[in-house]
């Protein structure tokens, strides 16, 4: 059981296929434009596609081109949308925006309170439960949406850029929410920010000029990802490891120093340590008694990337100007230090 | 303290805007200069005078139920659906909106009067509409009702469709969603429309006389006793106007534009 979707739009030059397994989030990245809101659109039932099939749990949800027509409207889908605006009902209270959904499929009054409490327990919004939507700031308008979301039961959850909106001081606090609620949930994220994705997917489909240009589990395609393009994209150096309390341990030994974000990790816990290439500088030889994190590697390709170069190695990857690669004499095959300041890393629990 | 000053306008524009404003209001204080203030009160509760006050507030209302039954409805197919032919479809439903009202109780007495369009297939079930209060009620409706469609639809299309769209992947079905979402979010300009109506309706003659005729406590509403009255017994005629206009001015206090909107 699971969500399969496959459509083609020719006018928007559009043909994706995917599949989001029982009980996991898939991530769709890409850029502005890649395709991914149309992808919504049409799951949602808002779109129709020029041929296409979109199926939940077994039931069809829409066909279109071969075989019966199907085509189910939005209210008969069990899919719940929630988008980058939280589109909370102006007119009724916190309590009842959330008791909406079980209301509206039936169940009685004083049950569908019973599960709107629950979710806005769930995720943090108790408090507000009696105030009216104007009353509250982004954030916890978001948080709100997204128990209303969640209270409607669906089978899937779209998710489109729900963090966009945010203020960057809040994110934490909705993403942290929307770990909880999404764990086990099949749900599809659209977001064109990798760290979203690392943080609430397992699995990643990159689009580009509405194709699939790249897909598997999500630490695989961030860290190492096969296409140019998803590099572009997530681009974003990822080392797993285990918590000390105050350093991240990796396999090899090697510590590294970062800025917890968000909920800290616990202590011989699951984290990983994230930074950009752009803030990694590169020696020859580790540059003794710094107070930055450095990781002796070996060079596996350079790349030009504008006027920078890509240095990457096994694992991480670089960002120098050319006239740097060329100072340091860089060639693929030897052994340099990527050295990186703990303030530019950021330390997430897993 | 700062005031901000607005963006400048020709200083001459006063004048001509005065005089608009006197010439609207000048008749008014006019009017209530001429009430006979002491017999006001028996003026306006005379046998006559009462019926058709009583008669003209409950066609009125009446017809703005109606209004709002048939209204809304037609603004939503207005504002939310498109098919061929919709725009035309919308300038003649609002075509009473611009037509002289002595037409439109003409076309209606051509369609429902004994031998209108509908007329005979009425008789012979039995039901006599004009010159009945129904044709009263009727003649009132299809004066006002374009203006409940047009401030509604406005309301719809303003609002737009994106808390519909977010209530139906909640699961709920059309219905659900225009009784609990839908009307709710336009409620301030389906009473502004509303009240606009009951005016229209409120101030309805040409119409109204034409198919509805001027039978004392059944037709005959109290801009049509206002009329009658003018020449046999002008004081009262003037006492009724003044009720009137009392009526407009807090219909106007009421469904102010900025009050109507959210």
């Amino acid at each position: 059981m699971s969500f399969e979707f496959a459509a083609r739009l020719v006018d928007r030059r559009l043909d994706v296929q995917f599949s989001v397994p029982d009980g996991e989030t898939v991530a769709l990245l890409g850029e502005n434009g890649a395709g991914k809101s149309t992808v919504l659109a049409i799951a949602a039932g808002h779109l129709v596609p020029d041929t296409g099939q979109v199926s939940l749990d077994g039931r069809v949800l829409l066909r279109v081109g071969g075989g019966n027509r199907v085509d189910l409207p939005p209210h008969d889908r069990e899919i719940a949308l929630l988008s980058q605006d939280p589109l909370l009902f102006p007119h009724l209270s916190v309590r009842d925006n959330v008791a909406f959904g079980p209301r509206s499929r039936g169940r009685s009054r004083r049950a569908s309170l019973t599960e709107a409490d629950r979710w806005l327990d769930e995720v943090g919004a108790v408090e507000f439960s009696a105030r009216k939507p104007s009353a509250l700031s982004g954030g916890e308008a978001q948080r709100v949406a997204v128990a209303r979301a969640m209270a409607a039961d669906p089978r899937l959850l779209l998710l489109d850029e729900p963090m966009a909106a945010v203020d960057v001081s809040v994110a934490p606090v909705l993403r942290q929410a929307l770990r909880r609620v999404l764990a086990g949930r099949t749900a599809v994220l659209v977001t064109h920010d990798p760290l979203d994705a690392l943080l609430l997917a397992d699995r990643v489909v990159v689009l580009d000029h509405g194709q699939v240009v790249e897909e598997g589990p999500t630490r695989e395609v961030l860290a190492r990802p096969r296409s140019a393009f998803a590099a572009d994209l997530a681009g974003l150096n990822l080392l797993n490891g285990t918590w000390s309390g105050e350093h991240l341990r990796l396999a090899d030994g090697t510590t590294v120093t970062g800025l917890v974000t968000g909920p800290s990790p616990e202590s011989g816990g699951q984290a990983v340590a994230t930074f950009r290439p752009g803030s990694v500088a590169v020696y020859r030889d580790a540059p003794a008694g710094s107070p930055r994190n450095s990781f002796t590697t070996r060079i596996t390709a350079l790349d030009p990337l504008g006027d920078l170069i890509r240095v990457r190695s096994k694992h991480l990857s670089a960002h120098i100007t050319t006239q740097a690669a060329a100072d340091l004499d860089l060639v693929p095959g030897i052994e340099v230090s990527f050295s990186v300041k703990a303030t530019e890393v950021s330390v997430y629990r897993l | 303290m700062t005031h901000q000053r607005a963006a400048a306008i020709p200083r001459w524009i006063y004048l001509p805007a005065a005089l608009g404003a006197t010439f609207v209001l000048l008749p008014l204080i006019a009017i209530s200069t001429k009430v006979d203030w002491p017999h006001f009160a028996a003026l306006i509760s005379s046998d006559s005078s009462r019926a058709a006050l009583v008669l003209s507030l409950k066609t009125s209302g009446a017809s703005t139920a109606l209004c709002v039954l048939l209204g809304v409805p037609m603004a939503t197919v207005l504002a939310r659906t498109s098919f061929p032919g919709q725009g035309l479809l919308r300038s003649l439903v609002l075509l009473p909106l611009v037509l002289p009202p002595v037409v439109g109780g003409l076309a209606l007495l051509y369609t429902f009067g004994r031998n209108g369009l509908l007329g005979h297939t009425l008789a012979v079930l039995g039901i006599r509409i004009a010159f009945s209060t129904i044709a009263v009620i009727m003649a009132q409706t299809f004066v006002a009702l374009p203006f409940l469609v047009l401030s509604l639809e406005g309301a719809l299309r303003t609002g737009g469709q994106r808390y519909e769209v977010v209530a139906a992947s909640l699961g709920a079905k059309p219905t659900t969603v225009f009784r609990r979402i839908t009307l709710p979010l336009v409620m301030p300009g389906l009473l502004a429309g509303a009240v606009l109506s009951f005016a229209r309706a409120l101030g309805e003659f040409g119409a109204t006389i034409t198919f509805a005729g001027s039978l004392q406590g059944v037709t005959r509403t109290l801009p049509l006793e206002i009329y009658l009255q003018r020449e046999g017994d002008p004081d009262a005629a003037v006492a009724l106007a003044l009720v009137l206009v009392v009526v407009a001015v807090l219909i106007i206090a009421i469904a102010r534009p900025e009050r109507a909107g959210r």
